[in-house]
């Protein structure tokens, strides 16, 4: 099946990590109180963002191939 | 009530984009549709990696998450038995001995390797209980989700049901098993990066381990246990009466490890099916050893929360999780507490999705079980064969559909009558608690006949219906908790009185297939059992393999591992 599952895995956890950091950005610092003091959402939106590069470019990389073949 | 959550407008984009991307998926997948084998079997054309990740998601429900939390409320760490005992050593089992019969047969399914093995009425019986189970299970999972999200956001109990129930059903029509797998691997990675903030901002507040453990004294020495009782995993099961479970080390090893764990990840199609998806023998036979990696650790991400939500519960003197009717605390309530207190809006959206798309996986790969074994196993086989491929496609469908309103069903079912599923549950314990010994016999001893099989089963479930019909555990009254026949055997907790249930029926089971084999004829040849059975099949060529791929190799440094794990924490 040519089907790569990797391709959505990184879209969608990159489009996550791009709403979280962003978030985080903006957001009212009061809010952190919860996640003691922590801006969690920039944090772990960047971990999501690597995570969503890291299958991006996995899954690119392999349709490259295929591609030349 | 007020309610617990309150969701932010980022929390409702975070939401809708997973539920978009899950109809997507279905969607891209629509073209490769072609017939049953893509349908039912995703045309055996998936990689290992997915079929793994897919293998723990079919079973990482909501009763996992939820479940395994409040289990780590209630007994501690003791409660990753379920893992490191249970489910490990049952996967790599799988992988190294049983999978190359259940891929090799090219049986489409469970059921159907115990036709091809035995006989058609011993497929009949599992592939009829199976059916009917995984339904009601479907349905129990859309009534919990639907309950939890009224309870916590004041969500409507019946559009919850409906629109959980149509998006499960549009993405299994659209892309069949495929569709269901990986949404699995989607909802794996969304469990692992969603819960695993939580974790580790709880156990920052906590203080961090050493501090935990600490706070887990006064919460054993409360209940009058031994101090050490909620972090050391194995140094209190010499007696059913030192630990929270009631179990010792006798019922735990045999009862939860070698027959409940066993049973279920070596014979349940909902798992297997992952696994017979597979592109190839040697992925088949990695799929339940890649699972086994991030399974080993996710204690840390399921039980730990509940050993944290605990302490804090003592700590605050029993204000941090909500209380129940009688007093004690809702441990059910764990990971809904920890999402409220700790994630800030934006990361509660993620934990929040996390949390419903575990109920909805756990819906769908019901359903996907349920329409591969009632198309194949049952209208195929009894009602309608030598149709085309293209009409069981069809009945395929329309009986995912089926599943889906029988499911909604049992939902309401659930909602009115609670003693109907609890009694449900307990019929179908009876039915699962001997299938592994039918399946042991059925792979490793040739003459076992399928009259042996047969009346194994049976026999083994009716053990264990007469056995809990003998036993009770302490606090709890005859009837549907058993002893309904006379409580003759006192149990510690239902737990105990489980474990021992399977292993009475696991027992019955194995010496009646014994004893009713040696007294029937074979119906089977050598040569027919060639590809079944374990001495008559040759061995899966491996060795041209790097040793990452050899499933020998793996299994082994997986059980180390898992020993490794079950020391440090002693």
């Amino acid at each position: 099946m040519n089907f790569d599952l990797r391709l959505p895995l990184g879209m969608i956890f990159t489009l996550f990590g791009l709403l979280l950091v962003g978030y985080g950005v903006m957001s009212d610092p009061a809010i952190y109180q919860k996640s003691l003091g922590i801006n969690m959402n920039l944090t772990w939106g960047i971990v999501l963002l690597v995570f969503g590069a890291v299958m991006l470019t996995f899954a690119l990389r392999a349709r490259g191939k295929n591609g030349k073949s | 009530m007020p309610h617990s959550l309150t969701l932010s407008g980022i929390d409702y984009a975070i939401l809708i984009i997973y539920f978009g991307f899950v109809l997507g998926i279905g969607w891209a997948l629509k073209r490769y549709m072609k017939g049953g084998a893509e349908f039912f079997l995703s045309g055996r054309s998936i990689p290992a990696w997915v079929t793994g990740l897919a293998f723990i998601s079919a079973n990482l429900g909501a009763q996992e998450v939820i479940g395994m939390a409040a289990s780590g409320a209630k007994y501690g760490i003791m409660t990753s038995h379920f893992y490191w005992v249970g489910a490990i050593p049952a996967m790599v089992f799988l992988a190294i001995f049983m999978m190359p019969f259940y891929y090799g047969s090219k049986a489409r399914s469970v059921p159907e390797y115990l036709k091809l093995r035995f006989d058609e009425k011993t497929r009949g019986l599992n592939a009829i209980s199976f059916a009917v189970m995984t339904v009601f299970s479907s349905g129990i999972s859309l009534h919990a989700l639907a309950r939890l999200m009224e309870q916590l956001i004041g969500w409507n109990y019946n559009a919850c049901i409906f629109v959980s129930a149509a998006i499960v059903l549009v993405y299994i029509l659209l892309g069949g098993l495929t569709s269901a797998i990986y949404n699995e691997v989607l909802q794996f990675f969304m469990i692992v990066l969603g819960f695993a903030p939580l974790v580790f901002l709880a156990l920052k507040d906590v203080g961090g381990w050493a501090a935990l453990k600490e706070k887990l004294i006064p919460v054993a020495t409360g209940q009058h246990f031994a101090p050490g009782t909620w972090t050391d995993s194995w140094s209190h099961m010499q007696t059913t009466a030192a630990n929270p479970m009631g179990v010792e080390w006798f019922g735990m090893v045999f009862g939860l490890g070698f027959v409940m764990s066993f049973g279920y990840w070596c014979t349940d199609f909902l798992v297997v099916q992952r696994a017979m998806a597979a592109n190839s023998m040697s992925a088949a036979r990695r799929t339940p050893l890649i699972a086994a990696i991030p399974k080993m650790l996710f204690p840390a991400l399921v039980i730990l929360p509940g050993m944290i939500a605990i302490a804090m519960h003592y700590q605050s003197g029993g204000n941090f999780l909500p209380k129940g009717a009688d007093g004690s605390p809702d441990y059910n309530m764990v990971m809904p507490t920890l999402l409220a207190r700790y994630m800030p809006a934006g990361l509660l959206g993620l934990g929040f999705t996390a949390l419903m798309a575990s109920f909805m996986s756990g819906m769908a790969g019901n359903v996907t079980a349920f329409n591969t074994v009632s198309t194949y196993d049952i209208y195929q086989s009894y009602l309608a064969p030598n149709k085309t491929d293209a009409h069981y496609l069809t009945v395929g469908r329309v009986l995912t559909v089926l599943g889906i309103v029988i499911s909604i069903g049992c939902a309401y079912l659930a909602a009115q009558f609670n003693n109907i599923m609890d009694m449900l549950q307990l019929v179908f314990g009876f039915v699962n608690a001997p299938l592994f010994a039918t399946f042991l016999l059925g792979m490793f001893w040739k003459r076992a006949t399928g009259h042996g099989a047969f009346w194994g089963l049976l026999g083994g479930t009716l053990g264990a219906a007469i056995f809990h019909g003998l036993a009770l555990a302490t606090g709890n009254t005859p009837g549907i908790k058993g002893g309904w026949i006379e409580a003759k055997f006192a149990f510690h907790s239902d737990m105990g009185q489980n474990f021992y249930m399977a292993v009475v029926a696991w027992t019955t089971c194995f010496v009646l297939t014994i004893v009713i084999s040696l007294a029937t004829a074979r119906t089977k040849t050598d040569a027919e059992l060639t590809g079944l059975v374990y001495s008559l099949t040759p061995k899966p060529e491996t060795a041209h393999e790097p040793w990452y791929k050899q499933p020998v190799t793996v299994g082994i440094l997986v059980m180390i591992v898992t020993i490794v794990l079950n020391i440090l924490f002693w």
